[in-house]
């Protein structure tokens, strides 16, 4: 079952960031979903949603070359996936470090910038190499974006889970990535956090032409910042605008079950019946708890 | 032979100078040599076992160094010597534990789902690694007249290293550090960090199953040391202390070594002036430098405490 909607690109594009040809995922002899079909342009913001265990995660990292499709195709930044190296940032989900691991923060994010080079694990003194400094300036340059420079030189076990998560971005963003692919980067944060991370990584977006998947499990504090709905339910997808996918027809259709979205006053949608328990967009949090910033919705 | 110079040892005495007690010391080739080695030991351990205790690899660490014991026995029994049975039992043993499935394997941060399969593994290992031990006690048996170097093999020995073992010892410190330091930085990677790690390209795989090869090589040199018990004394102490003391890569790893180095020293020579074991010493000062680190970071915001108000 797949139903794609023509998506209007806000921006121009030339080649398109991702691209998904009726991709589909199976994994132990079970169809994870079939059908997916995505052009995502630059400086683009797509969600990925669906219930637990649709496969969400499995889509990133098809995207990353690291499981490959069934069928179908996935063309990133013009390559086959996993050739695109540091030009693709990934943040996977719900990573805690060890509480005892004395690494510093900084030191998780340079491994962003170098980590993947041959060599000893630390570098020679900045005062000795422009390259060098360069890093270092890059590192923090980076480390302010998302907030985190209070205490991104303590040890990454110590800090909180929403902490932890801003430098986990920030090493995504590190090395100037034209893709960031997020799964579930907003899960260990309170609502205030939500938004205001939501914020940082749609202005990114906007501002350094970074295309963005997110994986999340609300749309709403993602709402204002959409271009692109990926949704998965077993077996298929539905891919368009936030307001083409997330309306109860798209969906009654998706599931085969009757799927009603409903609008609060503030703008944000509340979606009611997905086959799947629990209904992941109502059991987060009720209307009247509603971040600021998401108070309207796209469209 | 381990006990050769047995009598020796005890001849030494203690004069509360350290310059006439060094030179005394150094008297002895066998103890000159025991220096030698130390050295080479220490530093490799301590880089070695920076990652080990990175990594959260001590298991397999542990697992390797019993690994050494029949391996070492079994050598002596063949009348060979027993550093070439630490290295051969210890390499083969990493080479096993990296066929494995995830034995000895890594955690990334959160950890695997695969909780439980895991901890059938390491029983698994335990089971393999008590079988192992009783190998080699039964060697020790075969062998009759060597029960006294029991103690040796398992608690440590520093007599009767000759000029032929160091150079042994140096050469293979030299290829492990060397191969260390070329993987260093996407090693530290996947250790920290798998999923994003492989997800850029590192073949965290390739590098889990090197660094458990040199983790082989180097639990097998730091055996010849402080015998295959203690072996943590030199592998997991000092960088553990020395992550204590900063959380800075480079700035810890240097304390490791340095931290393995003073014990070392201070560990042979308390040995060459007294009549207990080598083993002991080297043990009991990493576990001083241990304790006083973990005393000194609890203690700074109650110091810091003091002084603001
Ligand atoms: N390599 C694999 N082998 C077998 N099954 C797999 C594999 N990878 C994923 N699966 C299965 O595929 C399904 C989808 O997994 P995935 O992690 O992508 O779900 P998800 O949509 O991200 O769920 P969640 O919302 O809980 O994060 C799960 O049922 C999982 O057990
Ligand atoms: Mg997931």
């Amino acid at each position: 079952m797949t139903l794609t909607i023509p998506a209007q690109s806000r921006t121009p594009v030339g080649e398109p960031v991702l691209e998904l040809r009726d991709a589909t995922m199976r994994v132990a002899g079970r169809t994870l979903w079939s059908g997916v079909r995505l052009d995502l342009g630059a400086a683009e913001f797509t969600a990925v949603l669906g219930p637990n265990g649709v496969g969400k995660s499995t889509l990133l990292k098809a995207v990353l070359g690291l499981q490959p499709l069934a069928s179908g195709e996935i063309r990133i930044l013009g390559a086959p996936p996993g050739q695109s190296g540091p030009r693709v940032g990934y943040l996977p989900q719900r990573r805690s470090f060890d509480a005892n691991l004395r690494i510093r923060g900084t030191d998780i994010v340079g491994l962003g910038l170098d980590g993947d080079r041959w060599g000893v694990p630390f570098p020679r003194p900045a005062r000795f190499s422009a390259k060098r400094r360069a890093a270092r300036a890059r590192i923090a340059e980076v480390i302010e974006l998302v907030g985190a420079t209070a205490y991104a030189d303590r040890p990454i076990g110590q800090c909180s889970g929403g902490e932890q998560q801003r430098l986990l971005i920030a090493q995504a963003l590190v090395r100037r990535p034209e893709l960031l692919l997020l799964d579930e980067p907003l899960d260990s944060l309170d609502l205030p956090n939500q938004a205001a991370v939501a914020a940082l990584i749609g202005r990114i977006c906007r501002e350094e032409g970074l295309s963005v998947v997110m994986v999340a499990h609300d749309v709403n504090p993602i709402l204002a910042y959409l271009d692109r709905v990926v949704y998965l339910a077993e077996g298929g997808a539905a891919t368009g605008t936030p307001q083409q996918v997330i309306t109860s027809e798209t969906l009654t259709r998706l599931y085969g079950t009757p799927v009603e979205v409903l609008r609060t006053s503030d703008g944000r949608l509340v979606v009611v019946g997905t086959p799947e328990p629990p209904a992941r967009h109502t059991d987060r949090h009720d209307a009247s708890a509603a971040p600021e910033g998401t108070g309207h919705a796209a469209g | 032979m381990l006990l050769a110079d047995a009598a020796t040892q005890a001849a030494a005495g203690w004069s509360w100078n350290p310059l006439t007690d060094i030179d005394l010391m150094w008297s002895y080739p066998f103890m000159v040599n025991a220096f030698r080695a130390g050295t080479v030991i220490a530093v490799l351990a301590a880089a070695v076992g920076w990652f080990v205790v990175l990594r959260r690899q001590t298991f397999a660490a542990h697992t390797l160094a019993l690994v050494g014991f029949p391996g070492a026995s079994g050598a002596v029994l063949l009348g060979i010597s027993a550093g070439i049975g630490y290295f051969a039992f210890c390499v083969t043993a990493a080479v096993v534990l990296a066929l494995l499935p995830r034995a000895g394997g890594l955690r990334g941060p959160g950890g695997s789902p695969g909780g439980s399969h895991e901890g059938e593994e390491s029983a698994l290992t335990g089971t393999v690694q008590a079988f192992l031990l009783a190998c080699g006690f039964l060697f020790v048996a075969l062998y009759k007249g060597f029960l006294g170097g029991v103690n040796a093999l398992l608690f440590g020995s520093f007599l009767g290293i000759t000029d032929s073992q160091v150079t042994l010892l140096a050469a293979v410190a030299v290829v492990v550090l060397a191969v260390l330091a070329a993987i260093g930085r996407p090693l530290l990677f996947a250790s920290v960090d798998e999923a994003v790690a492989r997800a850029r390209g590192v073949r965290t795989k390739l590098l889990s199953t090197a660094f458990l090869m040199l983790l082989g090589a180097a639990t097998a040199e730091a055996s010849q040391i402080t015998g295959s018990l203690l072996v943590f004394a030199l592998l997991v102490m000092p960088a553990a202390t020395a992550q204590v003391l900063s959380p800075r890569p480079a700035v810890s790893l240097l304390l490791a070594v340095v931290i393995a180095l003073a014990v070392t020293w201070l560990g042979l020579t308390a040995a060459c002036f007294s009549v207990y074991p080598v083993g002991f010493y080297v043990t009991t000062f990493a576990f001083g430098a241990y304790v006083l680190a973990k005393l000194a970071t609890q203690a700074r915001p109650i110091l810091r405490r003091a002084v603001t108000a």
